[in-house]
């Protein structure tokens, strides 16, 4: 899916930002595999990651099919890790966004001790993946570096519109909406948190990373 | 996708929804109208967007009295009002945008959802990518630009000629109708998708002459570019590939790990 590698920032920008994801390969390993899927993310919800996400059901900030008016004054502010865990009933991929290396390093540790079978991977920078693998002792197997964007660049938006919509790795949050969410919180019409869970609902895999976002924001509210 | 004019109350919340910017508001009916050119049919609106189901009508006069006083009233934006985004139902070749666009549908040719590829995810079970040799993931259209396979065929005709290996389980790939040349389809030419992806192997030797060239074509194409490149460690979980991407000139720190916890099933537990 590559849906994790291209996330544009300076790498100081990345060192709050983790994506650890189980997959299964198909016509290999996958029949019996959505219970090590469950088993993976009740692990990684025990560390406190800041989103989780099954590709087919969706992450823990979900849009919802019958909302009221009233809604306008009392939307959700949390997601539900837990209802995703829930939702795993055939392979396909499950990840868990952290925004701390420490917590990260312990999930390694659970995971090798747990011994699953299924391919487990980190998207983040990759020194520090390295790094956390090494100290939780675990060896990587393969490598894919990303060597950015290429080709038409005038049509890219500015850096801090990148750094939101790149964090869904499928597109589904557009550059005009993450550009209209930095707007309506330096008019002080919505808080950080509030834009990002909003940009949260719009990816399907649950790799959004709210605390990079709120973070972004709070950047671009100030013109920094 | 389509917007039913009867439900639209031209809020407006849908148009920076598109990642296409397909998405506008018709001065002519005063309603929300899809481009269908440029939408991909990625869903981003119909599934992305929660659902009220209110009144069109009282939302309307509402709106208007609302616009007569200059009230601003600030709708939660994503949301749609009046449930007025309607998909459709989608034929060959146009349904081929939805099956590169949509994450949720899987592709037909792999079975897998996405892009349709497991690249080096799975490397630790699949072994596609060994020592010494790199796998290239050559990604048209993202982030947010999109692309038309016209202008994927321009890469896939340019790098046929190199010493790769295109992945078969691929989406692309499978659009390929001569492997000599390169050629897609003629009947998805024109299509234009949210992102497409391009898997290749070679040896490590030849990661220099495969990224000059994907470099070159990518700079006469009407979208974005996006290389990834991997390769297996040795036991050390060190790998030869860095050396040779900094000798180039390359400037890379965020990747993709594979941490070798999978495994292919023994005859016993198969």
């Amino acid at each position: 899916m590559t849906n994790t590698l291209h996330r544009f920032g300076a790498p100081e920008t990345q060192r709050d930002d983790y994506i650890v994801f189980a997959m299964a390969s198909k016509g290999i390993n996958d029949v019996g595999s959505a219970e090590k899927l469950r088993s993976f993310l009740a692990l990684a919800v025990t560390h406190g990651p800041v989103n989780v996400g099954h590709a087919l059901k969706g992450g823990m900030y979900r849009p919802s099919e019958n909302l009221t008016p009233l809604a306008h004054w009392s939307r959700p502010a949390d997601g539900d890790p837990e209802a995703v865990v829930r939702s795993i009933e055939e392979p396909s991929t499950v990840a868990a966004v952290f925004d701390d290396v420490a917590k990260v390093e312990a999930l390694l540790r659970d995971l090798k001790a747990a011994d699953l079978g299924i391919s487990v991977n980190i998207a983040s920078l990759a020194a520090e993946a390295n790094a956390c693998c090494k100290r939780a002792g675990l060896t990587r197997h393969s490598i894919e570096y990303s060597l950015g964007f290429h080709g038409d660049l005038n049509q890219l938006p500015d850096r801090h519109v990148l750094e939101l919509s790149t964090m869904c790795g499928h597109g589904m949050v557009s550059h005009n909406f993450a550009r209209k969410m930095i707007d309506l919180v330096r008019e002080n019409r919505r808080t950080p948190q509030q834009a990002a869970a909003t940009m949260a609902r719009f990816c399907t895999c649950g790799i959004f990373n709210l605390t990079r976002a709120i973070r972004v924001l709070e950047q671009a509210r100030k013109g920094e | 996708m389509e917007v039913d004019p009867k439900k639209c109350v031209a809020c407006a919340n849908c148009v920076p929804v598109c990642p296409m910017g397909a998405i506008f508001i018709d001065p002519a009916i005063n309603r929300a109208t899809v481009n269908l050119d440029e939408c991909v049919e990625c869903f981003t609106c119909h599934r992305g967007m929660s659902k009220e189901h209110m009144n069109p009508t009282l939302v309307r006069a509402v709106r208007r009295v609302a616009k007569l006083f200059r009230f601003r009233f600030e709708p939660e934006p994503d949301v749609c009002p009046t449930d007025a985004l309607t998909p459709q139902e989608l034929a060959w070749p146009r349904v081929v945008r939805r099956a590169f666009s949509d994450p949720l549908v899987p592709h037909e040719s792999t079975g897998i959802h996405g892009r349709g590829t497991e690249e080096v995810k799975t490397n630790d079970v699949t072994d596609r990518v060994k020592e010494g040799e790199a796998g290239f993931t050559i990604e048209f259209g993202r982030p947010g630009v999109g692309v038309r396979f016209r202008d994927v065929q321009k890469m896939t005709t340019a790098l046929v000629s190199l010493p790769v290996e295109f992945e078969d389980k691929n989406p692309v790939s499978s659009l390929i109708t001569d492997r000599a040349t390169g050629a897609l389809r003629a009947d998805v030419l024109d299509e234009k998708v949210m992102s497409a992806i391009l898997e290749l192997k070679t040896r490590l030797e030849h990661v220099p002459a495969v990224l000059e060239r994907v470099e070159a074509v990518a700079q006469g194409l009407r979208t974005i570019v996006s290389i990834g490149v991997s390769t297996r460690c040795d036991a050390a979980g060190d790998d030869r590939l860095a050396p040779v991407l900094a000798r180039e000139g390359y400037v890379f720190f965020r990747g993709k790990t594979n941490l070798g916890l999978g495994r292919r099933p023994t005859p016993a537990s198969a």
